[in-house]
């Protein structure tokens, strides 16, 4: 207790109000703190900013400063590359992407016609957005999904409105790889939930079905599945009845995709706690109704994060069709680099596609680690 | 309420009710529904099956297993055991599959070591090491596999040619015909202390276990590391020195305008091998994060608290309880590793699908050659889930 005059001031006059030492508040102690903490953690972090600082030299230096933006090409369409190989590897030849990008985008669609698949791509892009919505999570969705595919089908084959039929062969690049990703999704998904159901299902037959279905594809490789469409698939279908292999390598990996998301929906449906069936049961609910409202409505709400982290996955695994020689974006980039003249130049057409495919990744996978975030809310203290 | 005197009633099943052929029996409805859904699966099978039957008869394609036998003449690089074109089907098929194996296993040591390390990483109070973990897992997940294989083939390629080969090392070569290692003549004096080491990893087990069985009864701890450096390290070297200790060095060296001796490891194999790794590691990373996080700082707490070292922490607490939330999707990770193997075609390093590709191409035998392949990898899927869903009960929680 210190010492203090009848009017209440205290007689010893209150210290001034120190600063605490700058090593204890604001950048340095934040440095010291995260990043010098003792000699091991500042050995690591000398050692990283050293390597991180070589190598974004050298990065710069390659594909920005040393970099080859356009090489002049002749009348007959063939470019010549020699500027780029001069450079013998230490700056990269964006010339190759300046030159290609619209075949690489697009494929071999005819080239007057590219604003039809550059619509189609942002309808798709259109379309992924709205769906993230929130407030668009109604069953009116369903209604827009179907309304966009159809537009984006009459866009592609064109041969209406005057515009010029496109045969499928022609299709190629960005649009491919969003039509298997989104069909394959829309497909897959119902499906999913069907098997999921089965899977849980008390009939024996129908959930021994499930299972072998779930089991045997999750049990081999996508591209036995892609070998199969592309090479079995003929064999089974009656004479005269020809599918063509775009479709093919879709249903297969519709039935990829299917098992999948399987497994991911029954892990909702299972963490549902048992109250909520008996609740409904004694309610005397039908099976359909008790599934379609009481059910799915929360089991799948449960699970949208690893949904989402699931058709990450399948997004990615859209780029295997290039083994059965589908036209999609990676089978546009490797084909660009067929040419003689850009051979060689495989390290730039990848990195661009790579941006191209992280964009959408980066995009699904903050939204599906906000969503948890969000629906975990309740759960933190 | 005790589980010993559970009241008679509950126990009393209901009556066995007779089964009523009308809509309104609910198992006499779901006797129909399976019947019904049965019913059309088969019926879809089968009409598949005839329209193949069918087909086969019309292009004249030849079915059974009679080509296994036949001379495959497809030359194969890279092979484990004997091979040469001369060879049969058969053959080939195995050096497929033991290739598929080999960078299967490889693959899941080196990703499981990098992922782990990645994982331990994100975790670390310094900053940036944690940052610079986050941002490799972020961007490796986010792009497809088959691109970052095509990458880093086309990145391998574009390398210098053997005689400008970056040479870091004495005796390492990296070069656009692959990487050359340095290695040791094998003699049959190696092969005996490769077999002694296994022998020492035994023998360290079951001294592990007798050690943790005296513990649990008088409550000794009992060292076991001096025990486990002679069995695992002594013994081999003991076998080698008793035999001789042949040692002769295999070094590459350039000859002409290629490399000779050492160990080559060909670009094809190097591009599939760091792609599978580097790939696979960013999952292993989330996934080991997550299981670390997963063990709540009160058990870190209650450990100190009674007075345990750090790394006894770590061992005896902290690692069994991350080990239960690790383990299943680690799994699948491992199949995932060995089903992305399959890629391979697109790089040519020939595994089992490439060359049950080539050999369905040669044969036109389509469905043999892809249930070859459908087939192998069943096996290997069900054996690793086998074998982890056997690890995964032993470490278990036992509840009541």
């Amino acid at each position: 207790m210190s010492e203090i005059a009848a009017d209440g001031t205290p007689l010893v006059a209150p210290p001034e109000p120190r600063r605490a030492p700058i090593t204890m508040i604001g950048p340095v102690a934040w440095a010291r703190e995260n990043l010098f903490a003792n000699w091991w953690s500042t050995a690591i972090t000398l050692a990283m900013i050293y390597l991180i600082v070589k190598f974004a030299v050298s990065f710069v230096s390659w594909a920005f400063l040393n970099a080859v933006w356009v090489v002049p090409v002749s009348p007959q369409g063939i470019a010549n590359t020699e500027a780029c190989r001069a450079l013998k590897g230490v700056g990269a030849c964006w010339a190759v992407i300046t030159e290609k990008h619209r075949f690489i985008l697009f494929g071999t669609y005819p080239y007057e016609q590219h604003w039809r698949p550059l619509i189609v791509c942002l309808l798709f892009i259109g379309l992924y957005i709205v769906s993230a919505m929130r407030r668009f999570w109604r069953w009116e969705l369903a209604l827009v999904w179907i309304g966009v595919l159809t537009l984006i089908g009459v866009l592609m084959w064109g041969g209406i409105l005057g515009m010029p039929y496109v045969p499928q062969e022609r299709w190629g690049g960005l649009p491919i790889t969003l039509i298997l990703a989104t069909f394959g999704l829309a497909f897959a998904f119902p499906l999913s939930i069907l098997v999921a159901l089965g899977r849980r299902s008390r009939l024996p037959a129908i959930k021994a079905l499930c299972v072998l279905y779930v089991e045997l594809i999750r049990g081999v490789p996508l591209i036995s599945l892609l070998f199969m469409a592309s090479v079995m698939f003929p064999l089974f279908l009656p004479e005269g009845l020809n599918i063509d292999k775009l479709l093919r390598a879709q249903i297969a990996i519709i039935l990829f995709a299917g098992a999948y998301l399987a497994e991911v929906v029954r892990a909702g449906l299972q963490a549902l706690p048992r109250g909520q069936y008996e609740a409904a049961e004694a309610l005397g609910l039908s099976y359909w109704k008790k599934t379609g409202f009481i059910i799915l409505p929360q089991a799948l709400r449960l699970v949208i994060p690893p949904l989402v982290n699931t058709f990450i996955g399948f997004f990615k695994d859209t780029s295997l069709v290039l083994i059965i020689g589908i036209f999609d974006l990676l089978t546009a980039g490797k084909t660009a680099i067929i040419e003689p003249a850009w051979q060689g130049f495989g390290v730039e057409v990848y990195i661009t596609l790579g941006l191209i495919y992280f964009c959408f990744c980066f995009a699904m996978s903050k939204y599906s680690s906000g969503l948890e975030a969000e629906f975990n809310r309740h759960r933190r203290r | 309420m005790s589980g010993a005197s559970t009241d008679p009633r509950l126990l009393r099943k209901a009556p066995p009710r007779p089964l009523r052929i009308s809509w309104s029996d609910e198992r006499f409805r779901n006797i129909v529904y399976q019947v019904l859904v049965v019913a059309a699966v088969l019926t879809l099978f089968g009409w598949l099956w005839s329209n193949t039957r069918y087909n086969l008869e019309v292009r004249r394609i030849a079915t059974g297993w009679g080509f296994l036998s036949r001379e495959a003449g497809l030359p194969i690089g890279e092979h484990l055991i004997d091979y040469d074109p001369s060879m049969s089907y058969f053959r080939a098929l195995l050096v497929g599959v033991l290739n598929t194996l080999k960078v299967a296993i490889i693959g899941i040591v080196l990703a499981t070591v990098l992922g782990t390390l990645l994982g331990v990483a994100r975790l670390s109070r310094n900053w940036m090491l944690a940052k610079f973990a986050g941002a490799y897992v972020e961007i490796v997940r986010d792009l497809p596999l088959l691109l970052q294989l095509l990458f880093w083939y086309s990145l391998l390629q574009g390398l210098p040619g053997p005689r400008q080969a970056f040479n870091p090392v004495t005796g390492v070569f990296l070069s656009n015909r692959g990487l050359k290692l340095p290695y040791i003549q094998w003699e049959a004096a190696h092969s005996w202390a490769l077999l002694a080491f296994v022998v020492g990893v035994v023998i360290t087990y079951f001294y592990r276990r007798a050690a943790r069985a005296k513990q649990m009864r008088d409550g000794q701890i009992r060292p076991i590391w001096p025990f486990a450096l002679a069995a695992i390290l002594g013994l081999p070297l003991l076998v080698w020195a008793a035999l001789g200790a042949p040692f002769t060095p295999d070094v590459p060296e350039l000859r002409g305008f290629n490399f000779r001796g050492g160990l080559d490891v060909s670009p094809e194999f190097f591009a599939l091998l760091l792609g599978l790794t580097l790939y696979t590691a960013g999952f292993i990373a989330e996934i080991v994060r997550a299981g670390i996080l997963a063990v709540s700082q009160g058990q870190w707490e209650a450990a100190q608290a009674l007075g345990l070292p750090r790394g006894r922490v770590m061992n005896l607490i902290v690692l069994p309880q991350a080990m239960r939330v690790i383990i299943p999707p680690m799994t699948s990770q491992f199949l995932n590793i060995t089903k992305n193997s399959s890629l391979a075609v697109a790089i040519g390093y020939q595994d089992i699908v490439s060359i049950a590709n080539t050999t369905l191409n040669q044969t036109g035998q389509a469905i043999e050659g892809i249930a070859i392949i459908m087939l192998v990898y069943l096996t290997i899927s069900l054996s690793i889930s086998l074998f982890m869903n056997w690890y995964n009960k032993r470490i278990a929680l036992v509840e009541r």
